[in-house]
C-alpha cells in the first residue's frame, strides 16, 4: 500500500524542515518528500493542498480508564478520539482498576491497543505500588513490559524519600518520572483556584504555591538524584519559572502544560461549572500569560492534554463533590492554533509542541517524518472552522468546557503506520 | 414597581430598587406578626418546600412561619433525613420535589451553589437560604431592615463585619446588598479567615478589630464555628476572644449609638462579651423578628405579589 500526500505544506520541527512538497509512504513507512512525487508512484493520493502535513501528533498525558473505568473510557473509543484530533500517538496513565503498577496490566494495554486500537498507545507504569506514595513499583519489569515512563498521576508522591529514591532507581531503566506536582497539605479541602473568584463563589480554594512547593521540591530532587524529570500539566506562573530556572541549571526536567491551562482562567468556573473543574485548577490571567510564555521561549517542552473523561453522573453533581477533569484529544490541535492565530508561537513551534517535543520529553520513538521513519502522519486543515458539540464527541465521556466554542482548525487525516485510520 | 426575580439566589442578583422593594414590602408585613391573628390568605393554596440539607433551626423556623402566616402549605424536609446522606444525589432529589410540584422551594445547602443547581432544573421559585459559604441573601436583608429600622437610612452608614469572613456566607451577602445601598463596609478578622481579593467585592480589609469598628454605625459579629478548630486557621477560641471578640472596651471605638448584630447563635465569650450581647445596644432578637417579615416578603414577592396584603 502506498499513499501519496500531495501539495501540502510540510511541517516536521524534528528536522528545522518547512516547505510545501509531497510525501510518499510505502509499506508503513515514509519513503520520500519531494517537491513533486509522480502520481502514478500511489495507490492512495491525498490531495493536501492548503493544508498541513505534519508528523503524527503526540500526546503523552492522557487517562484512558481501561481496564477498570470503562465506563468512562476505554482504549478503543480514547483512541478513536486521539485520531479524530490528529493524535496518533498516546501515552496513558496508570490510575486504571486495577493500577498499572505490573507487567500483566501493560501487557494488557498493549494489546488491547493493538488488536482494537486506532493509534499508538504508551503506558505510563505506576512509580510506587497501587500508587499508594509508598513502595516503589518494579520500574525495571515495567520498562520490558512496554512503559515508557512511571507516574503516579492523580496524586503527588508525597513523601520526599519515596520521591528521592524514584528518581534515583528510575536511573537504572533510562525512563523518565512524571510528577504530579501537588502538596496536598496545601490543597486541603480547595476545588478551585484559590483567589478573588473563589472567594466570590464561595468555594475553598487551591492556593498556586500548593504546586510550586511540590515542583520545586521534585526539581531539586531531580537535580539532586539526576533522576529525569517531567513535570506533568503546569499550571502557574511560579512553576513555569522554577522550571525555566532548573533548565537554565541543567537540570534534567522537562514540562508540559494543557489547553485547557493556557486557554481558560478560573473565570469559567462561574457558575458552578463543573466541566471547568479540574486539578490543577484553572488559574488567574497572569499564570495563563506565563504559560503562553513558556511555550514560546521553549520552557515548556510539550502540550498534553490530561485528556480526563468522566461520566455525566460524576459532573452532573454540586461543584464541591465533581470529579476533576475534561476530555481533551479533540480541541487540543485548534486550541494550540490559537496560540498561532494570537502570535504567542509560530506554526512549527505549534506543530513541534505537538510531537517532536512530547516524544523527546518522554523519549516515545516518534515525532518525525524522516525517511524510514513509521508513517505516523497527521493532515491538518488550519483554515477549517468548526463548533464543539458535545454529541460529536468520540470520547465516550463529554465531559469539557469547550462545548459550543467555535474552533478553528481540525485533523482532516490521521495516519497511523502507514494505515488511515481517520479521515473526514 | 414590579418585582420581576423568580429566584432569589443571593443579593447578587438584586438591583438596589429591589432591596429596596423588599425592605419596603417587609414593612408592611412586620405589621402582621404583631396581630393577635397573625395569618393573611396571601398565598393560600401554595406549597413550599423547605429544604434544609444541613441544620439550621433557627432559618427554617424563620422560613417556615413566614410561609404559614401567609396561609401556604409549608413541608420541611431536614437535615437528618437528608437524601445526600443516603447517597442520592442533589439531581434525584431535585427530580422529587419537581415531582410533588411544588411552588417554591427554600434550600439551605453544604455546598456552595447547590440552589443555583436546582434553579436551573426545577420548574418553581428558588430561594436560597444559605448555600455553603456562598450566599444567604435572606439574613443580609433582615440585617439590613434591623439597619433602618435603627439608623434611618442605609445610604452612608460605616458597617463593621468582625469574624471568620472566609467561611461566611452572611458576609458575601451582606457586601453585596450594603454596597448597593451605600454603605461603607469594613471587614475584620484573623489573616487565616480573609479569602483572597475580598476587597474587590467593596469593601475595606483590617487584621485589627479596632480598625473596622472605629466610628462604624454597626457593628455585626460573625459566628466562629467551634469545629473548624482542627483546621489551623485559630490557635485557641481563648486568644481568639482577647484579639477579635467583641468586648465594651472595644465597642468603646464605635459610634455611640452604634448597633450591634449577629447573625446567631452566639458563642458568648467568643465573638461577643456576654455583657456586649446582653447590652443596650444590641439589636439581635430585632433582627430574629425581622427575619420572619423579610422571608414573607420575599414568599410573597417571587409568587408574582398579585394579591395585596391585607
Ligand atoms: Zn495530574
Ligand atoms: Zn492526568
Amino acid at each position: 500500500m502506498k499513499i501519496l500526500i500531495k501539495g501540502g505544506r510540510v511541517i516536521d520541527p524534528s528536522r528545522n524542515f518547512d516547505q510545501v512538497a509531497d510525501l510518499l509512504i510505502e509499506d508503513g513507512k515514509i519513503t520520500a518528500i519531494e517537491a513533486t512525487i509522480n502520481t502514478n508512484a500511489a495507490d492512495h493520493v491525498i490531495d493536501a493542498s492548503g493544508q498541513l502535513v505534519t508528523p503524527g501528533l503526540i500526546d503523552i498525558h492522557v487517562h484512558l480508564r481501561d481496564p477498570g473505568l470503562e465506563y468512562k473510557e476505554d482504549i478503543i473509543t480514547g483512541t478513536l478520539a486521539a485520531v479524530a484530533g490528529g493524535f496518533t500517538s498516546v501515552a496513558c496513565m496508570p490510575n486504571t482498576k486495577p493500577v498499572n503498577d505490573n507487567k500483566a496490566v501493560t501487557q494488557y494495554m498493549i494489546n488491547r491497543a493493538k488488536n482494537d486500537g486506532y493509534c499508538n498507545v504508551f503506558p505510563i507504569g505506576a512509580i510506587t505500588k497501587g500508587m499508594a506514595g509508598e513502595t516503589l513499583s518494579e520500574m525495571g519489569e515495567l520498562k520490558e513490559a512496554g512503559c515508557l515512563a512511571v507516574s503516579d498521576d492523580g496524586r503527588p508522591v508525597s513523601d520526599g524519600e519515596v520521591m528521592r529514591r524514584a528518581l534515583e532507581y528510575s536511573r537504572s531503566f533510562g525512563i523518565t518520572v512524571v510528577s504530579h506536582t501537588e502538596d496536598l497539605s496545601l490543597v486541603g479541602e480547595g476545588v478551585m483556584n484559590d483567589g478573588f473568584v473563589a472567594t466570590e463563589l464561595g468555594l475553598k480554594g487551591i492556593p498556586w504555591v500548593a504546586e510550586d512547593t511540590m515542583t520545586a521540591r521534585d526539581v531539586m530532587l531531580a537535580e539532586f538524584t539526576g533522576g529525569r524529570l517531567h513535570v506533568a500539566h503546569i499550571s502557574t506562573k511560579g512553576g513555569v519559572e522554577i522550571v525555566r530556572q532548573a533548565k537554565a541549571r541543567g537540570v534534567n526536567v522537562t514540562c508540559e502544560a494543557t489547553p485547557h491551562h493556557f486557554t481558560l482562567t478560573d473565570e469559567a468556573v462561574r457558575g458552578y461549572n463543573t466541566d471547568a473543574k479540574m486539578n490543577p485548577p484553572l488559574r488567574s490571567a497572569a499564570d495563563v500569560a506565563a504559560i503562553r510564555a513558556g511555550l514560546a521561549d521553549g520552557t515548556i517542552d510539550a502540550i498534553a492534554t490530561d485528556h480526563a473523561p468522566h461520566h455525566i453522573d460524576e459532573k452532573n453533581v454540586e461543584f464541591r463533590i465533581a470529579m476533576n477533569g475534561i476530555v481533551g484529544l479533540e480541541t487540543a490541535l485548534p486550541l494550540t492554533l490559537e496560540l498561532v492565530a494570537a502570535g504567542t508561537i509560530d506554526l512549527p513551534r505549534a506543530v513541534a509542541l505537538l510531537s517532536c517535543g512530547p516524544a523527546h520529553a518522554l523519549n516515545i520513538p516518534r515525532g518525525t517524518l524522516d525517511i524510514a521513519a513509521p508513517a505516523d502522519v497527521t493532515v491538518i486543515d488550519p483554515s477549517l472552522e468548526w463548533i464543539v458539540v458535545r454529541e460529536e464527541l468520540k470520547s465516550k465521556s463529554k465531559n469539557t468546557p469547550f462545548t459550543g466554542r467555535k474552533m478553528k482548525g481540525a485533523a482532516t487525516c490521521t495516519i497511523v503506520g502507514g494505515k488511515i485510520v481517520f479521515s473526514r | 414597581m414590579a418585582f420581576n426575580h423568580k429566584h432569589i439566589l443571593g443579593t447578587e442578583y438584586l438591583s438596589r430598587e429591589d432591596i429596596q422593594l423588599i425592605l419596603d414590602t417587609a414593612e408592611s408585613f412586620r405589621e402582621i406578626n404583631t396581630r393577635s391573628i397573625k395569618k393573611v390568605p396571601t398565598l393560600r393554596g401554595k406549597t413550599i418546600i423547605n429544604a434544609f440539607f444541613e441544620n439550621s433551626t433557627r432559618t427554617r423556623l424563620s422560613f417556615e412561619i413566614a410561609g404559614k402566616r401567609l396561609s401556604a402549605d409549608t413541608v420541611n424536609i431536614s437535615g437528618s433525613t437528608s437524601s445526600v446522606t443516603k447517597g442520592e444525589t442533589l439531581e434525584d432529589t431535585a427530580r422529587n420535589i419537581e415531582a410533588m410540584h411544588p411552588d417554591i422551594i427554600v434550600i439551605r445547602h453544604g455546598h456552595s451553589g447547590a440552589p443555583h443547581y436546582l434553579a436551573e432544573r426545577l420548574h418553581c421559585s428558588v430561594i436560597n437560604a444559605g448555600d455553603g459559604a456562598h450566599e444567604h441573601p435572606s439574613q443580609a436583608l433582615l440585617d439590613m431592615l434591623t439597619m433602618r429600622q435603627h439608623k434611618g437610612e442605609i445610604d452612608g452608614l460605616k458597617v463593621a463585619i468582625v469574624g471568620d469572613i472566609a467561611h461566611s456566607r452572611v458576609v458575601r451577602s451582606n457586601l453585596y446588598a450594603l454596597n448597593k445601598m451605600g454603605a461603607d463596609v469594613h471587614l475584620a478578622g484573623p489573616g487565616t479567615m480573609m479569602p483572597s481579593g475580598i476587597e474587590r467585592l467593596g469593601a475595606t480589609v483590617h487584621y485589627d478589630i479596632r480598625a473596622a469598628i472605629k466610628d462604624a454605625d454597626v457593628v455585626m459579629m460573625l459566628r466562629i464555628q467551634l469545629e473548624r478548630q482542627g483546621l489551623t486557621l485559630l490557635p485557641t477560641l481563648r486568644e481568639y476572644a482577647r484579639f477579635f471578640g467583641l468586648n465594651d472596651d472595644v465597642l468603646k471605638l464605635a459610634k455611640a449609638d452604634a448597633i450591634v448584630m449577629h447573625p446567631g447563635p452566639m458563642n458568648r465569650g467568643v465573638e461577643i462579651s456576654s455583657a456586649v450581647a446582653d447590652g443596650p445596644q444590641n439589636v439581635i432578637l430585632g433582627q430574629v423578628e425581622n427575619g420572619v417579615a423579610v422571608r414573607m416578603a420575599l414568599l410573597y414577592l417571587v409568587s408574582g405579589g398579585e394579591q395585596a396584603v391585607e
